[in-house]
């Protein structure tokens, strides 16, 4: 029986509600770590689980926290990344919809440890309907003493607000999240100084995914080790996956890292293989700025052995043959999908979101959109794959924030390994045009 | 755009005013212009859309200057800086979407209210919007209209969303 460490309740009757979530054990971990734990042996606890940022960064999250500055007299805060955009992935959104008493008990886990007293939820305005079964959860549990002064006798205060955003993928950066929550376009600051020593109005900050956040109440019940003996290697615990595009069960599940991509994609419990009549061509494995990778290489790795939803193993090879875990925005492709279209339409979305406060984003992503649609629709010349290429690396590494590598590796790993398809709609104009056309050469199709 | 700072014709109704104190009293002191987000979002929630009067009042509430708002509000998609229609239908653009038909159940819609993204028809009942992610992409295609998602859409189901919301 596969572990859930966040979805085990997810689909009770009533677990949205503070009285149904208590009687599935909630808010015990909460109970221990104030009344039986010191800040420091939650930190440590955290630690030893090896937890991994569930945002994308995949930055060990004990780790982070130990960076806290500590200056007496200024307050600390912890902001919780609910800003999720990425397309292809909306596991945050699943969650606080249906379990938001998880989030705001790990909330209050975490803002003990980190010694904050105020912490915000800073979540997509998009989501407003999700705001507000948030702000109701938040009422219901500072009803029962979880939240507000004196936490349950302990003498800890803690308020949670939940900020709504105003539709701006770019906040889901952790500096551009801050400015925004300061009232302020979303631009990236520069770093360092990090948030842990500058942050929300330049006091000590722990910015941390919605996901991240929520495996504290089971890390603290269990304890790190117990959650560090899940996974496999340096991806400790479990995922959750979002799926969707041409699988037969689009969904959010939950993992234990190290499952086979091929068994999630096949497996009856989970996607429940490439819908019928179609073959497997391409995947992107977390979330659309992530390296796509054609059938063979999603399935194996170099040398013949079985590629794992891990982050060590999505990432083996590199990108010459390899990708990354990411955010876990699975969106798999069959033989339908055109990838220069996708590439285009990946590409448009990151123009779009760019912020505009470096010129290598600002005007490298505009580029690369224009490119590909000039492909796209027919008109595509000869020198423009390459120029593509030469555009996505001069944006790679080049950013005061990660969107800009975002925005180039699609575009550069759907050469890397559909190249023939990019030649093919410049080559032949009037065929590729045509609704629904796509190219059937070469490809290794599973 | 306006730069009348006293114009008085864009006020929150008394509920409105009461659940803005609110969210300004939320941040720390000093911290007040953290509130400017969701002041938005309660000012284009009474007005349907964020006009520049509005924009005044909410910097006068916040003691900040006009162009702070005006600067931040056009840097968000969801602020309506023009007028709307009664209905506005946000469409989510992106990969996943366009792989469940996406494109051509937009092509419907597109025909169906006989307008093109960002325009209005001419009754003002609907507005159309590109949106970039919705985060529901395992059931696209999706838009939104105010705070409801309508997933796994197709020509029928829209047909049928529009007929529902034309009554």
């Amino acid at each position: 029986m596969a572990i859930k460490i966040l979805t085990e309740h997810i689909n009770v009757p009533g677990i949205e509600t503070f009285d149904v979530y208590r009687k599935q054990g909630g808010y015990t971990a909460v109970e221990k770590a104030l009344k039986t734990l010191t800040p420091e042996s939650i930190v440590e606890e955290v630690k030893k689980a090896g937890v991994r940022g569930r945002g994308g960064a995949g930055f060990p999250m004990g780790m982070k926290w130990s960076f806290l500055a500590k200056p007496e007299g200024v307050p600390r805060y912890l902001v919780c990344n609910a800003d999720e955009s990425e397309p292809g992935t909306f596991k945050d959104h699943y969650l606080m919809k249906n379990i938001p008493h998880l989030l705001i008990e790990g909330m209050i886990i975490s803002s003990f440890a980190l010694g904050a007293n105020k912490s915000f939820i800073y979540v997509r305005g998009e989501l407003m309907y999700v705001i507000h079964i948030l702000e109701k959860a938040i009422a219901e549990a500072k009803a029962k003493g979880f939240l507000g002064k004196n936490i349950l006798g302990s003498g800890y205060d803690l308020e949670l607000v939940v900020q709504p955003g105003g539709g701006a993928y770019i906040c889901g950066e952790e500096t551009a999240l801050l400015e925004s929550l300061e009232g302020k376009r979303g631009n990236p600051r520069n770093k360092p100084p990090f948030p842990a020593v500058k942050g929300l109005y330049q006091s000590p900050t722990v910015v941390n995914n919605v996901e991240s956040i929520a495996t504290t109440p089971w890390i603290i019940n269990n304890g790190g080790e117990a959650y560090a003996g899940i996974g496999i290697g340096r991806s400790t615990g479990t995922k959750l996956i979002s799926a969707s595009g041409h699988i037969n069960k689009p969904g959010v599940y939950e993992i234990e890292l190290g499952v086979p991509v091929e068994d999630f994609i096949y497996a009856d419990e989970w996607c429940g293989g490439i819908r019928p009549g179609h073959k497997f061509k391409a995947l992107v494995a977390g979330g659309s700025s992530v390296p796509i990778l054609p059938a063979n290489l999603a399935l194996t790795l170099a040398n013949g052995e079985k590629r794992l939803m891990s982050y060590e193993s999505l990432s083996d090879g590199g990108f010459a043959t390899g990708t990354m875990l990411g955010s876990g925005g699975f969106i798999l492709f069959d033989e339908t999908s055109c990838i220069v279209r996708n590439t285009w339409n990946f590409s448009r979305f990151y123009h779009h979101e760019s912020c505009g406060q470096c010129s290598p984003c600002r005007e490298g992503t505009g580029w690369m959109e224009k490119v590909l649609h000039r492909i796209e629709y027919g008109h595509g010349h000869q020198q423009d794959i390459d120029l593509l290429v030469d555009v996505s690396k001069k944006i790679e590494g080049n950013t005061i924030c990660p969107l800009g590598d975002a925005a180039a590796w699609p575009v550069a790993s759907a050469i890397r390994h559909f190249r023939d398809e990019f030649q093919w709609h410049i080559d032949h104009p009037s065929e590729a045009t045509q609704p629904g056309a796509v190219y059937r050469g070469e490809m290794a199709l599973v | 755009m306006t730069t009348e700072t006293n114009n008085p014709s864009v006020q929150f109704t008394p509920e409105r005013l009461e659940k803005a104190k609110e969210i300004i009293a939320r941040y720390p002191e000093g911290k007040q212009k953290s509130a400017l987000l969701p002041l938005l979002h309660v000012l284009q929630e009474q007005e349907g859309w964020t006009s520049p009067e509005g924009m005044d009042y909410v910097a006068r509430m916040l003691d900040i200057q006009p162009i702070e708002v005006y600067e931040v509000a056009s840097f968000y998609t969801m602020y309506h800086l023009n007028p709307v229609g009664k209905h506005v239908i946000e469409y989510c653009r992106t990969g996943p979407c366009c792989l469940m038909g996406g494109e051509e159940v937009y092509a419907h819609l597109k025909q169906r209210l006989s307008i093109d993204t960002g325009q209005t028809t001419v009754d003002g009942q609907f507005t159309l919007k590109e949106v970039e992610c919705l985060a529901a992409c395992g059931m696209g295609p999706v838009f939104q209209i105010r705070e409801k998602y309508y997933m796994h859409l197709t020509n029928e189901r829209v047909d049928e969303i529009i007929d529902e919301l034309s009554k």
